[in-house]
């Protein structure tokens, strides 16, 4: 049948994929693609694609979507049939061009946030199908480049950011000096066998955002934790391989993480406010080491702040006098439930709380996940033009009154801000923790 | 000749529609298990009957999810279609006389009247999905021709069963053009987008369990 007539794809120059489709010929493709599909394509694959009725119930889930002037191209059913469904049907037998809009697309139109899993009446997982489709492109050795270069990184020094490991006991000593003077008898405990609690964090937090290891060590303090931290490699519970669908690395860094906590003899692993991280760990790592959930249990930071609030281990000095909206991450929402947590806690911290819509398990995507916001530069206009149902969501909140936004995860900071910034909100993000830090009495 | 295509119509024919629809749903089921038990071994281990069963209700109850409150008018069709695709050739009055001459079996049936109306619910919601196949950009961007040939596959039983079983002009060969298009429309169920049938319970069940086991979140 006669199709609309299509806008064509704006192009965006990435270096990555640019070098990676030209090393590729249509005869050096389809023999990659039809061994993934021969070894890794199962029945999932196949009752998903099967299964899909085209009735485009999905398109209204999808940021992407509602943002492009729902453009048919963005909807969720769309992007999998620009994508693996044309794979699929040519069995393989496609050009380096059509791995190039592909893998724009699988990379940077879609956060795998499952939004759109929740709006499917067969419950297709949209974000499955994605992810084989990057894992078809990683596959390829066609990957965004900074994207590529955190996989990279995670490869040769087991954390995101090029950390070495003396720049880690570095940052966190330092980070005691500093608490230490606030707090004279605080330490971060580096090492500490048989410890209860084993803080993990994220690469960034040691390179960008050090001040949040200080705020953590501040509350692990003053709720008397007898917590530690690795001054080894596996420290970082972080995981781009999981979105470059470099499977092989994923299941390398969570043996790492899972093996340091274990060889400190602790009994959890307290983590940061990360989504994606969460998501590794709970949800996907330790799928790839043969884990049904955790090898011991793993707990993020709202569920963790949440207990000492419940256990009355924190006390509140007073409380955050300006009005907060709360945006829920996908990862530790609709991949964790954690939202009824995170409402208790800033119920505990703050004086009035006023809800975004829509919220919780149906909250839009900060357009940063999924490893979108990691394909760096060459995609950021991008990421915030396709998102301006996220820029009119936090509009309406902040016309009632709302100006702080509390998302507790670093992804969706670095998504909310470029948001913030290009369509000028004038809104101010912070983490449960720069509450929780603010608010508690210290001594 | 007519006899001849009639006797073949009502007889071995219906025999090799409804073994091609059973076989066919045993293999495609058998098939996409064999499938999985290879290759995907985390749904069976991820597989839980309390949660599967709390998502295939939800989307099973209208307007229980947030999207179908979202689109009420879609909703609302959905379920008088489905229900009336399903129910309607199984509790046909006529029908049930076909089975009752043949090995004196019955059961409950459904006013004529009452028949009709779904009948007729069929075939104005395959003109609903049509146009929206051909006015919604998004879901016009979806749509092949195998989707288009699906809607008028599932409406012709019922268009020509309307027809016939009120003896308008002709019926004699549109009551024939009923049973081939019935036949046709079994056995295309398992090897057509159709076996969203059999596969429903299947995927909401295990998207059910991953939302409700290893996400603690809902999927509605």
């Amino acid at each position: 049948m006669t199709k609309p007539p299509a806008k064509a794809r704006p192009h965006f120059a990435d270096e990555g994929i640019e070098k990676g489709v030209q090393k590729l010929t249509g005869e050096s493709i389809t023999p990659v693609i039809r061994d993934i599909l021969k070894t890794e394509g199962g029945a999932r694959l196949k009752v998903y694609m099967e299964t899909c009725a085209h009735c485009g119930l999905c398109s209204e889930a999808c940021h992407h979507y509602l943002s492009n002037d729902r453009d048919p191209k963005y909807s969720p059913a769309g992007k999998v049939r620009q994508t693996i469904g044309e794979i699929l049907r040519k069995k393989g037998a496609v050009s380096p061009g059509f791995i190039k809009t592909a893998c724009e697309i699988a990379f940077t139109e879609c956060n795998l946030c499952r939004r759109c899993v929740m709006y499917c009446p067969f419950g297709i997982d949209v974000a499955y199908l994605m992810l084989f489709v990057r894992r078809i492109c990683h596959r390829l050795g066609v990957v965004p480049q900074y994207i590529q270069d955190t996989a990279h990184s995670h490869a040769a020094t087991l954390n995101q950011m090029w950390v070495k490991e003396d720049e880690w006991i570095d940052t966190l000593h330092w980070q005691e000096d500093e608490a230490r003077e606030e707090i004279p008898g605080l330490r971060i405990p580096l090492e500490k066998e048989g410890a209860e609690i084993f803080y993990s964090v994220i690469g960034p937090e040691p390179k960008f955002r050090a001040q949040l290891i200080y705020q953590a060590a501040v509350i692990m303090h003053v709720a008397g934790m007898n917590w530690t931290m690795p001054a080894t490699p596996g420290w970082d519970n972080s995981d781009m391989c999981m979105y470059t669908g470099d499977f092989e690395m994923t299941a390398r860094l969570k043996k790492a993480h899972f093996e340091t906590a274990m060889r400190l003899k602790t009994k959890r692993i307290v983590m940061g406010e990360c989504g994606h991280a969460f998501r590794s760990v709970h949800d996907v790592g330790n799928r790839f080491l043969g884990w049904k959930t955790e090898p011991l249990p793993v707990v993020h930071a709202i569920q963790f702040y949440y207990e000492l609030f419940r256990d009355k281990k924190l006390t509140v000095k007073q409380k955050f006098d300006q009005p907060v909206t709360l945006h829920d991450p996908c990862n530790v929402v609709r991949g964790a439930g954690l939202h009824e947590l995170a409402r208790y806690i800033i119920h505990e911290t703050c004086d009035r709380f006023i809800e975004m819509h829509p919220n919780r398990e149906h909250n839009y995507c900060c357009n940063a996940g999924g490893g979108v916001i990691n394909c760096g530069p060459p995609f950021t206009k991008k990421r915030v033009t396709s998102n301006s149902v996220k820029a009119e969501q936090l509009k309406a909140v902040k016309a009632k009154g709302a100006n702080i936004i509390i998302a507790p995860c670093h992804n969706c900071h670095g998504g909310l801000e470029d948001i913030i910034k290009h369509y000028d909100l004038g809104m101010e993000i912070k983490f449960l923790g720069d509450i929780i830090y603010e608010c508690i009495k210290k001594t | 000749m007519i006899h001849d295509i009639y006797s073949l119509l009502r007889g071995p024919m219906v025999w090799l529609a409804f073994c091609i629809f059973a076989g066919g749903m045993v293999f495609r089921i058998t098939a996409m298990v064999g499938l999985a038990r290879q290759k995907d071994r985390v749904v069976f281990d991820y597989m839980n009957t309390r949660y599967a069963l709390r998502s295939i209700l939800h989307w099973m109850v209208p307007f229980a999810g947030v999207n179908m409150r979202k689109h009420p008018v879609m909703t609302l069709v959905a379920f008088v279609f489905h229900l009336s695709v399903l129910a309607t050739p199984l509790f046909l009055c006529a029908h049930i006389l076909l089975v009752k001459a043949s090995w004196n079996l019955s059961w409950w049936f459904l006013p004529d009247g009452v028949a009709d109306v779904m009948t007729a619910c069929v075939v104005a919601a395959c003109g609903f999905f049509l146009c929206r196949r051909m006015l919604l950009p998004d879901v016009r961007y979806l749509t092949t021709a195998s989707d288009l040939f699906l809607l008028a596959l599932v409406a012709s039983p019922f268009i020509s069963g309307f027809w016939a079983c009120h003896q308008w002009p002709g019926y004699p060969v549109v009551m024939m053009a009923h049973m081939l298009s019935g036949e046709i429309l079994l056995a295309a169920i398992p090897f057509t987008r159709l076996i969203h049938m059999f596969f429903f319970p299947f995927t909401r069940g295990y998207m059910g369990s991953e939302f409700g086991g290893v996400r603690h979140a809902k999927d509605w």
